[in-house]
């Protein structure tokens, strides 16, 4: 494959005996809890946000339970609205924040860029332990009976009204979002500084690039959101008049710092995933992704123009009507890039030669999903028709489909596609597709009737609706579906970890990528990522398609005449 | 099985508000079916080892690219305009409109009408005329939410937000608290009634159909108050969630939640109405508004008759005209139903078995 890339590249042989790699260089705790490998500190952050997805999974599944009765089925009020909040929060702070860019991104972007370690890595060391310590901090809130104000905290019922752990889960998201910032200085440094001879910036993958434009939102958004999580604490704590009209301040003040941050954040959560894909479409189709500059660009884009809409979470809460209608004006620009994106990875399919393996089969859904995702979004982007849609279901079914269907769908096919990269074994193929299958069939079974119950007027976070029982149909058929979707996401920790014990030993390049991490290093690789490090000479997404597609049919033409 | 798709359309924005959705939705339906028939058509085609020609590929093409940024663009620029103009009819309130005040807080709806007629949890608005809402917020922050006249607005503490509508239909409308208030959030819903001119005009003269006697007893005062204030919105028949029932309070020993026990004795209670906080009953937190400074000493002293009137030392008197009042003050024009046994009737399949979902959550 492609050898015109890498000059340096070693063929490894299969091992008779294992070699030593990252996973086994020592086995002590300490050289874990220690590390300053990217590597290491990628699996520390798979477990833990692994283990927050489940965690925010099992409040989802109690939300669901509830729904499917009018009058609810066995929560209070209380407890539910506890549910929710620990659902968002957990969901988003602690895992669609952190999936990509600190599972994939720390193990990926040293070993896509050529170097050795990311520029600082008892900083990012440091970044899983403030995420932790953020973590634990949430977990406590939730032990000492948790929190009830939603994700979005909206004051003054956060700050003065809530009698429950507030002030302990701001604290701890306040870490995690520090937690954030250092992986953002590290990837813009690394990125920055440390490529290798050769590795221009039109020659990095996609995925790098998309890294690039999280990690600007990151280091630029997030000290927003900490500054407006303390003043809503000291609100909290010390009575300081900040948001609270009672004493002097302004609710809707906190609407703006808030989504300043939050509406940024959700291309903090979705241009990771959206890197995922350019790698993902372009490896199984055996094609250069469509107009690489376009999509590159349309990732600097959507993190500039990111910052410019927060407005459109806020046309009814008071802001001026003019105020609203640029806001709006600019949400429709932003809409764009992500549409370009769409087309050009669907064009980068034409003449390749397209392989449907498992992680091809996530970027296929993440494709059908993100673009229904993204054309609800044109409903509540525009300001008119917001106005009855905004804060119903048809928010929760909009933004699920662009951070479920679009985020996780990544999540999984990225973590499916470096999977062998990252432990140096395969898992079961067939049970990779149907679980994809499974995620895909059971999201739209889950979300696809929360847009007709929005558009009916169902509010979200609403524990009974007895006054609109025709609504427990769709709701009954969304938990119907997401029993299956939670099935969908059970499935790969079976396989996955049955691979780390039984899995075929993959080789370098199970798949035949191009990419240094593919090229360049072995699977899993060496503490030290290369041997020498690799000096590139050629262009990115080296694939050759007509080859690949004339080797595959005269192996199936031998398999037929043996 | 019912699987309604569409809220009724009952006022003048709403038809305007359902061309641009349907309009939008035709959009993402055809762009949608573009993409996946552009995937399963590419990923058809080139599936590995087909026989399709693969010879001079190009990955990139900058007019392609150009024209595939344009379309959408001029179709959402489209859409933009459109949905912001109406959005500025939504918002331009109409000079000749019916006002109406409203407050939220939690968990409930106060609106007053001009003319000095209350209502909770229910707002009455004549039929084809603008009607504009004057809002605000009396703790955090809610949203007046009305589906089926496509309109939704904010009610923020400390400002006041307004919202119109024309409605075109006579009926009962859903309303709905749309931004998360807290515990009972779900629960501050509530119906607006649409009249006809002169059923209306009727209505209002009548004064609501409420205050029809004249020389209260101190008890009746108490009621009114209890019913202008909304009280039983949370005290309800039976103990709930909520609050406990005043139902014999007077005279029983209520525990607290420091452990210690008290007489419900006048002071009991009407510490209980003015400073809630400072004795709660157990099981209960502090949601309950203060009412110092907002009930004078005779308002306070008409309350507690009325609370004794409900019976006394646990037990409520088996017969007379109190034994049902306890609930807001819910006092329909003939032929109007009350909207919460609308909503058991179709909750339960039927009249029969109706019972008051509200007191058992």
């Amino acid at each position: 494959m492609s050898s015109t890339v890498i000059e340096q590249a070693v063929e490894r042989e299969e091992p008779a005996a294992p070699q030593k790699n990252y996973l086994n260089a020592d086995h002590t705790i300490k050289s874990w809890l220690l590390t300053g490998d990217h590597k290491r500190i990628a699996v520390l952050y798979l477990i833990s946000v692994t283990f927050f997805f489940f965690l925010g999974g099992i409040a989802a599944a109690f939300i669901r339970a509830e729904l499917t009765s009018p009058m609810g089925t066995l929560l209070n009020s209380e407890t539910y609205n506890k549910m929710f909040s620990a659902h968002g929060i957990i969901m988003i702070f602690f895992f669609l924040i952190a999936a990509i860019p600190a599972v994939l991104g720390n193990f990926l972007i040293p070993l896509m860029i050529g170097a050795r370690d990311l520029a600082f890595p008892r900083l990012n060391l440091a970044s899983w332990y403030v995420f932790m310590l953020g973590g634990l901090l949430f977990i406590i809130a939730l032990i000492l009976g948790g929190v009830d104000a939603g994700w979005t905290f909206y004051t003054p019922l956060s700050s003065l009204y809530s009698q429950t752990q507030i002030t302990l889960a701001l604290v701890g998201l306040f870490l995690a979002g520090f937690s954030s910032i250092m992986t953002g200085v590290n990837f813009i440094a690394t990125i920055h500084k440390m490529r290798a001879p050769g590795m221009t910036w039109f020659r990095m993958p996609l995925y790098v690039w998309s890294h690039y434009a999280t990690s600007i939102i990151a280091i630029l958004g997030t000290p927003v959101v900490a500054i407006t999580l303390l003043l809503v604490a000291l609100e909290r704590g010390l009575r300081i008049g900040i948001f609270s009209p009672e004493l002097g301040g302004d609710p809707v003040l906190f609407q703006h710092m808030f989504w300043f941050y939050s509406h940024p954040a959700v291309y903090i959560m979705l241009l990771p995933g959206m890197g995922v894909i350019s790698e993902i479409m372009s490896c199984f189709s055996r094609r250069p992704v469509f107009g690489y500059k376009f999509v590159a660009f349309s990732s600097m884009a959507i993190a500039g123009l990111g910052f410019l809409v927060w407005g459109h979470h806020m046309y009814v809460s008071s802001q001026s009507v003019f105020q609203g209608i640029i806001f709006s004006l600019i949400s429709f620009l932003v809409a764009v890039p992500s549409a370009i994106k769409v087309f050009n990875w669907s064009l980068t399919m034409w003449k390749g030669s397209v392989v449907f393996s498992t992680p091809m089969i996530y970027a296929l859904g993440f494709l059908g999903l993100f673009t229904i995702g993204g054309l609800t979004g044109l409903y509540l982007s525009a300001i008119g028709t917001d106005i009855h849609l905004t804060g119903t279901y048809f928010i929760v079914a909009h933004f699920h489909y662009v951070m479920v269907g679009g985020t996780v769908m990544a999540f999984l096919g990225g973590l499916h596609f470096w999977w062998p990269k990252m432990f140096g074994r395969m898992y079961s193929e067939f049970w990779g597709r149907i679980s994809a299958i499974v995620v895909f069939v059971g999201f739209n079974f889950t979300f696809f009737p929360q847009f007709i119950l929005g558009y009916l007027g169902m509010p979200r976070r609403y524990h009974y609706y007895y006054i609109a029982p025709e609504w427990q149909v769709y709701n009954v058929l969304s938990t119907a579906g997401s029993t299956v979707l939670g099935i969908g996401f059970l499935m790969p920790v079976f396989y996955l970890l049955k691979s780390l014990k039984s899995g075929p030993i993959a080789g370098p390049n199970p798949w035949g990528a191009t990419g240094l991490e593919w090229e360049a290093a072995a699977s899993p690789p060496v503490t030290l990522n290369f041997d020498g490090i690799p000096k590139v000479v050629g262009p990115v997404y080296n694939y050759d398609a007509i080859e690949d597609s004339e080797s595959f049919r005269r192996e199936q033409m031998e398999k037929v005449t043996k | 099985m019912n699987f309604p798709i569409m809220p009724p359309q009952a006022s003048e924005f709403a038809p305007k508000y359902d061309a641009i959705f349907w309009a939008t939705s035709g959009l993402t339906v055809i762009f949608t079916a573009m993409v996946a028939i552009l995937i399963v058509i590419l990923a058809g085609k080139y599936k590995r080892g087909s026989k399709a020609d693969r010879s001079n590929p190009s990955s990139h093409n900058t007019t392609l690219e150009m024209l595939l940024m344009g379309v959408p663009t001029v179709l959402g620029m489209i859409i933009f305009v459109w949905s912001a103009v109406l959005f500025i009819e939504a918002r331009t309130m109409p000079k000749n409109a019916q006002e109406i005040f409203v407050i939220g807080k939690r968990w409930m709806w106060h609106a007053q009408h001009m003319n000095g007629v209350r209502e909770n949890n229910e707002i009455t608005v004549p039929l084809g005329k603008p009607v504009k809402l004057t809002m605000i917020s009396q703790d955090v922050v809610h949203a007046m939410y009305l589906p089926d006249f496509r309109a939704q607005y904010h009610v923020v503490p400390g400002r006041y937000t307004q919202l119109h509508f024309t409605a075109t239909k006579p009926g009962t409308y859903k309303m709905f608290c749309n931004i998360h208030c807290g515990t009972q959030h779900s629960e501050m819903v509530g119906y607006v009634h649409v009249l006809p001119q002169a059923e209306f005009d009727a209505w209002m003269a009548n004064g609501g159909n409420r205050y029809l006697k004249t020389n209260l007893t101190m008890a009746e005062a108490g009621k009114q108050i209890w019913d202008d204030k909304g009280c039983g919105n949370c005290h309800q028949t039976l103990d709930n969630e909520r609050a406990p029932s005043v139902v014999g309070i007077y005279g029983s020993t209520r525990k607290l939640t420091d452990g210690t026990t008290v007489e419900a004795n006048e002071d009991y209670l009407r510490e209980s109405i003015l400073r809630p906080w400072n004795k709660l009953t157990t099981g209960y937190e502090r949601t309950m508004q203060a009412y110092e400074g907002v009930l004078s000493e005779e308002q306070v002293l008409n309350l507690i008759a009325y609370m004794k009137s409900l019976g006394q030392g646990g037990t409520s008197p088996d017969k007379g005209i109190y034994q049902q009042p306890v609930k807001t003050g819910r006092d329909f024009p003939v032929g109007r139903k009350d909207p919460v046994d609308i909503a058991n009737e179709r909750a339960s399949g039927g009249a029969s078995q109706a019972h008051d979902l509200r007191n058992n959550p």
